[in-house]
């Protein structure tokens, strides 16, 4: 922890390697500013070995696996560093669950999601990697998924 | 294999086994869609049939499909009918639909409709078509043809003709014949053509694809000549869409030229694709093509409702 630019927390939840820019839309998916015991601050453009980077720090909350991974569609590289009395206890880096639901607008304006049905917006993830994901109704692959986050 | 309760939302839902089977079955079902054998295997079945986009083609074929069964028919044909243009959304349609039938089909102008409607429904849901999406009966069906008038689909050279940028059917259906291991030929015009995505799906199966612009040539070594509409719309002027239309124009002097067994298919209705002409030759299939809706569209009710011959 100790290449953290912004101050070590106490007990809570780091997330590391954002890619740069993406914070705001990470606070948005995780929408941890709805729990307002949760003190959270962000640090953009941080200067990391592989470049820009942005970091987020939740204090006194640790997210669960399953809350957070479905920020690897914007944040694929990020790490989730799980805070206990200023250290550590567990590391992961993010993975992209099977399908994401709500979070995404499907860019099809003539598929079924986008009108009013009672539905969320559901995604198939077909590359973890890269990632891909398609509309489950529709078919539609995302592209520029970063763009279709609702917000 | 067990399809009770199932839905037929799109083709790739399925498993060549499970098409195999489809397939097999769907050929029993000839003699009673043609109405020399008779059956109420459906009797007291109730089908649902919601047509908020017209299509009277594939409501009547499947309507003549749950008639041949013995079976009832509730429904609309005619979108200005349903309250959905008060306002009622899919789901809340469905889910009345559900209480009063066993079996659901419907066709929607919207993509992905029909996966909506699954997700409401207890009872099974045939997707007849839903917006430019999915329609994978019409699938089944091109693929039984084949099936009978070839005898096997692996290994037909199959051209797919016209609009195949956007047309969907057009890419289950290459979709479908790569699975099967056919030989791929599109034949669209520059604008028209098939996207990549579908392109590499297909050769991810195995299926060898060529691609031209030109059907005189690719036509000569064809088994199946799948011939769909252009539409206008797709050109920024009359003049260019004349000039293609010409050039697919399928007559008697354009099959002087090709394999004596090659049958031409169309899902119709066609417009100007294929002259009339060609309708008394043995290459026209189309018409057969449009009967063998019915006993797939049989087929499908049966094993959904679990009620097979
Ligand atoms: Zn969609």
């Amino acid at each position: 922890m100790k290449s953290l630019k912004i101050p070590l927390i106490k007990n809570g939840t780091v997330i590391d390697h954002i890619s740069a820019g993406n914070a705001v839309k990470v606070i948005y998916i995780l929408q941890v500013t709805q729990s307002l015991e949760s003190v959270v601050s962000v640090a953009m453009n941080v200067k990391g070995i592989l470049g820009k980077k942005d970091i987020l720090k939740i204090e006194n909350r640790e997210l669960a696996r399953r809350e957070v991974d479905k920020i690897a569609l914007i944040a694929p590289k990020a790490t989730i560093n799980i805070i206990r009395d200023y250290k550590v206890i567990k590391k992961h880096r993010v993975k992209l669950p099977d399908e994401i639901i709500g979070i995404a607008v499907c860019p099809n304006p003539t598929c079924i999601s986008n009108y009013k049905e009672p539905v969320e917006s559901r995604f198939i993830v077909i590359d973890k990697e890269i990632p891909r994901i398609k509309c489950y109704y529709c078919e539609r692959e995302l592209e520029e998924i970063a763009d279709k986050i609702i917000s | 294999m067990n399809f009770k309760g199932k839905d037929i939302i799109s083709i790739r839902d399925f498993s060549k086994t499970e098409i195999n089977f489809i397939l097999k079955y769907a050929k029993k079902m000839i003699p009673y869609a043609k109405g020399e054998k008779t059956t109420d295997i459906l009797h007291g079945k109730v089908l649902s049939s919601l047509f908020f986009e017209p299509s009277t083609r594939t409501r009547l074929s499947f309507e003549s499909a749950m008639n041949r069964l013995n079976g009832k028919i509730i429904g609309f044909a005619d979108p200005t009918a349903t309250s959905q243009k008060k306002g009622e959304s899919l789901a809340d349609t469905i889910r009345m639909a559900e209480a009063y039938s066993d079996i659901i089909v419907m066709r929607h102008h919207l993509e992905g409709a029909a996966r909506l409607a699954a997700e409401f429904s207890n009872v099974p849901v045939i997707n007849a078509g839903d917006g430019a999406g999915r329609h994978p009966t019409q699938c089944f069906l091109d693929l039984f043809t084949i099936l009978l008038e070839k005898k096997k689909i692996d290994g037909q050279n199959v051209i797919l003709l016209g609009d195949l940028k956007y047309g969907r059917t057009v890419h289950s259906l290459a979709y479908a014949l790569a699975l099967y291991g056919a030989e791929l030929t599109f034949v669209s015009p520059k604008n028209l053509q098939m996207p990549k995505e579908i392109v590499s799906e297909c050769k991810e199966l195995g299926a060898n694809i060529q691609s031209t612009s030109k059907l005189d040539k690719a036509i000569r070594n064809a088994d199946v000549l799948y011939v769909t509409r252009i539409q206008k719309e797709r050109f920024p002027d009359a003049e260019e869409y004349n000039q293609v239309v010409g050039t697919y124009q399928i007559n008697n002097e354009l099959l002087n030229n090709v394999n004596e067994n090659l049958i031409i298919m169309h899902p119709l209705p066609r417009v100007t694709e294929i002259s009339p002409e060609v309708d008394q030759t043995d290459f026209a299939v189309y018409f057969k093509q449009a009967f063998n809706g019915v006993p797939i569209r049989m087929a499908l009710l049966s094993l959904l409702t679990g009620e097979t011959l």
